[in-house]
C-alpha cells in the first residue's frame, strides 16, 4: 500500500467481500486442521473436515475457541507454524496468573502493520502526522501494534510508552505531535496532569485527535476527552489473541467502528445458546482471523457485547460496522438478579459533570443471602457548599441517577480527589469479594 | 465586612484532619479557627486560616475538595450571656443561622463569634442597629 492511495478491500460489495472471505477461511481450516492437535481434535468431536467449508456461510459448523483453550497450550501448543517462523511473540496476562501466548510470522507483522495503518488513515492520518504512541510496548501489543502500523504509514513515531506523565507532555509540546495513542483513562490522567504540570496554555500543543482503546470507554467519556483535550478521540479495538489494536476502528465520521473483516471475520452470538443473533441485535463478538500464520484462531469468543450497524457508513467504506464495546460479558456484575456493566455508572457519572470526576470503583459483596454494591466516587476539586445538605444533596441525586439507569440501587461514597487509582494501562475498576474465600 | 472562611470535604477515613492539619503545616500555614461538622459519612471541617488563598491552593494541590466562603464575624464581651443576647437579637429580626461557632479572645477578655446566615442583609442591618462590633478578616 502506498501512503495516501485507497485499499479496495474497504469499498467491496457485500458479496465481493463474502467471496474473499470464504476462499481464506476454507485455506486457513485447512491448514490448522492439518497443523494443530487442538483444533484437529475439536474438528473430530463436531464431526466436521476442512472440506465441509466451503463459504462463509459454512463458519458456523466449526466449533469455538475460548480463552481457556489459548491458557492451556502454554506456551507454544497454538503456533501452526515451526517456532523457526516466528519472528515475535506477545503475551496479555489473566487474572488465574497463566499468560496467554501469542506468536507472529514475518507476514502476520506485515499485515498487522497494515491493519493499523489503515485504521490510522480512517482517522485521517498521514505520513505528515507525528504520532505519540503512549500505549505500554512490550508484551502488552498495543505499543508495537500501534508502532508498526504508524511507521508503515509513515508517520512521525514518537514511542513514549506509557508513563512518566511529564515528559509525555513535554515531548508533546515539543514534538508537536498531532496524533496520540493510549488508553481513555489514561487520557483523562493526561488531561488532569497537564494543568497540575503547568501545561495550562492549550495553544502550545499542536495535538488534533487521539486513537483509543485496549478498555471498554463510553460516549460520555468520550466526549469528556474531547473537551478536556479539545480533540477528536477516536476508538480502535483489538486483543492480543486475534492480533493486537487493529482489529476494527472508527472512521472520521465517529459512527461506529469499521472491521478489518476482509482478515477478521466478525460473527455476534448469543452468549447462552450459542447461535448467531438477528443482525442490528446485540450479542458477543466472536472472531476468525482468515490469513493469520503463527496462530490462526477460529471462531474466537471475545466476551466483548456489542452489536453491528446495518446501514452503509458516511464514509464510504463497505466494511461492516459495530457499536463501541458496550461491556464484557466476564465485567458484567450480576448484582441481585441485575446485569449491570461499569460503562453504565461511567455514563451516570460523567452526566453529573465537573461535581465529581469519572474515577470510580464498584465494591461489590455479600452479606448474609444478599448482595451490597457500593460505588465510590471521587469529588472534584471544587466542594460545592459549606454545608453538610449541600453533599447530601449531591450524593442523593448520584444514587437516583444510577438506580433508574442501573435498575437496582447503590450505595453512594464520596472519597476526597486521587484517592481512585489511575492506571496507565487498563483499568481495575470492580472489586467483587461475593467469590473470595474469606 | 465579612470573614473568609475554608471548608474542606473529609472522607470518614482515619488519619484524615491529620492530613489536613499536615499541609497546613508544611506550607506554614497559622491556623486562626476550626470547627468540624461531620455525620457517618464524611464530614466538613471549617476553618480560617491567616493565608486562606495559600491554605486553599495547597489544599487542592493535596488532593483535598475545598471552598471558601465569606461569612460574618462579631466580636461581643465575654461574660455569660454574651452570645445568648447576640442570638436574640438575630432572632427577634427574623434571622436563621445555618451554623456558628466561637472562640474566646482570654486576653482581651473578648470572644469571636462566626456565623453563617441565609439571610445576610438583615443579619447585617441588626448587627449594625444595635451596635455590635463586626469584624473583618483584617483584624481577626
Amino acid at each position: 500500500m502506498c501512503n495516501n492511495c485507497i485499499d479496495k478491500m474497504e469499498y467491496l460489495s457485500r458479496d465481493e467481500m463474502k467471496l474473499v472471505q470464504g476462499e481464506r477461511l476454507a485455506k486457513v481450516v485447512k491448514k490448522v486442521y492439518d497443523n494443530v492437535a487442538i483444533y484437529r481434535k475439536k474438528m473430530d468431536e463436531c464431526g466436521v473436515r476442512p472440506c465441509d467449508i466451503k463459504s462463509i456461510d459454512d463458519i458456523t459448523k466449526l466449533p469455538f475457541t475460548i480463552k481457556h483453550d489459548l491458557r492451556e497450550s502454554y506456551p507454544f501448543d497454538f503456533f501452526s507454524v515451526p517456532k523457526s517462523e516466528i519472528v515475535r511473540v506477545h503475551a496479555s496476562s489473566g487474572t488465574t496468573g497463566k499468560l496467554t501466548v501469542v506468536g507472529y510470522t514475518k507476514s502476520d507483522i506485515d499485515m498487522w502493520a497494515e491493519m493499523v495503518a489503515r485504521c490510522m488513515r480512517m482517522v485521517g492520518c498521514d505520513n505528515n502526522s507525528v504520532v505519540q504512541d503512549s500505549f505500554g510496548y512490550g508484551l502488552f501489543t498495543g505499543g508495537l501494534g500501534m508502532h508498526y502500523g504508524s511507521e508503515k504509514l509513515g508517520s512521525m513515531t514518537v514511542p513514549t510508552s506509557s508513563g512518566n506523565t511529564l515528559r509525555q507532555l513535554q515531548l508533546m509540546r515539543d514534538f508537536e505531535a498531532d496524533t496520540i495513542c493510549c488508553t481513555p483513562s489514561y487520557a483523562i490522567f493526561l488531561a488532569e496532569s497537564m494543568s497540575k504540570e503547568g501545561f495550562s496554555d492549550r495553544s502550545e500543543f499542536k495535538l488534533k485527535r487521539g486513537i483509543m482503546g485496549a478498555e471498554p470507554w463510553s460516549e460520555e467519556m468520550r466526549r469528556d476527552i474531547e473537551h478536556r483535550l479539545q480533540i477528536k478521540a477516536f476508538d480502535i479495538y483489538g486483543l492480543s489473541e486475534i492480533m493486537g489494536p487493529g482489529v476494527a476502528c472508527e472512521c472520521e465520521a465517529q459512527d461506529g467502528l469499521h472491521f478489518n473483516e476482509d482478515n477478521f471475520y466478525p460473527e455476534i452470538i448469543d452468549p447462552d445458546t450459542l447461535e448467531p443473533v438477528e443482525l442490528g441485535e446485540s450479542g458477543e463478538l466472536v472472531i476468525t482471523t482468515l490469513t493469520k500464520e503463527g496462530i490462526p484462531i477460529i471462531r474466537y469468543r471475545t466476551r466483548d457485547i456489542t452489536s453491528f450497524k446495518t446501514e452503509q457508513c458516511s464514509c464510504g467504506r463497505t466494511l461492516i460496522r459495530m457499536n463501541r464495546i458496550f461491556g464484557r460479558s466476564d465485567d458484567m456484575l450480576i448484582i441481585r438478579g441485575v446485569n449491570v456493566f461499569p460503562s453504565q455508572i461511567e455514563s451516570v457519572l460523567l452526566n453529573i459533570g465537573d461535581r465529581v470526576t469519572p474515577h470510580y470503583q464498584i465494591l461489590v459483596d455479600r452479606v448474609g443471602a444478599l448482595d451490597t454494591f457500593e460505588i465510590q466516587v471521587e469529588m472534584g476539586e471544587n466542594l460545592i457548599g459549606d454545608n453538610i445538605s449541600a453533599i447530601q444533596q449531591l450524593k442523593k441525586e448520584i444514587e437516583h441517577d444510577m438506580t433508574s439507569n442501573l435498575g437496582i440501587s447503590a450505595k453512594i461514597t464520596l472519597v476526597n480527589p486521587n484517592t481512585i487509582a489511575r492506571s496507565e494501562g487498563k483499568a481495575k475498576r470492580i472489586i467483587d469479594l461475593r467469590n473470595v474465600v474469606k | 465586612m465579612f470573614v473568609n472562611q475554608i471548608a474542606v470535604f473529609l472522607e470518614n477515613r482515619k488519619g484524615r484532619v491529620g492530613d489536613f492539619a499536615r499541609v497546613l503545616a508544611d506550607n506554614n500555614i497559622d491556623l486562626v479557627s476550626m470547627s468540624i461538622a461531620d455525620t457517618k459519612e464524611f464530614g466538613i471541617l471549617r476553618a480560617i486560616t491567616r493565608d486562606n488563598a495559600l491554605a486553599v491552593k495547597a489544599l487542592r494541590d493535596a488532593g483535598f475538595t475545598v471552598t471558601s466562603s465569606e461569612l460574618i464575624g462579631i466580636e461581643v464581651e465575654d461574660v455569660a450571656g454574651g452570645l445568648s443576647a447576640v442570638l436574640q437579637l438575630l432572632d427577634d429580626g427574623g434571622v436563621d443561622i445555618e451554623y456558628l461557632y466561637s472562640y474566646a479572645r482570654t486576653e482581651a477578655n473578648r470572644a469571636i463569634i462566626i456565623l453563617k446566615a441565609n439571610n445576610v442583609d438583615v443579619a447585617l442591618s441588626v448587627i449594625a442597629k444595635n451596635n455590635i462590633k463586626i469584624l473583618e478578616n483584617s483584624i481577626i
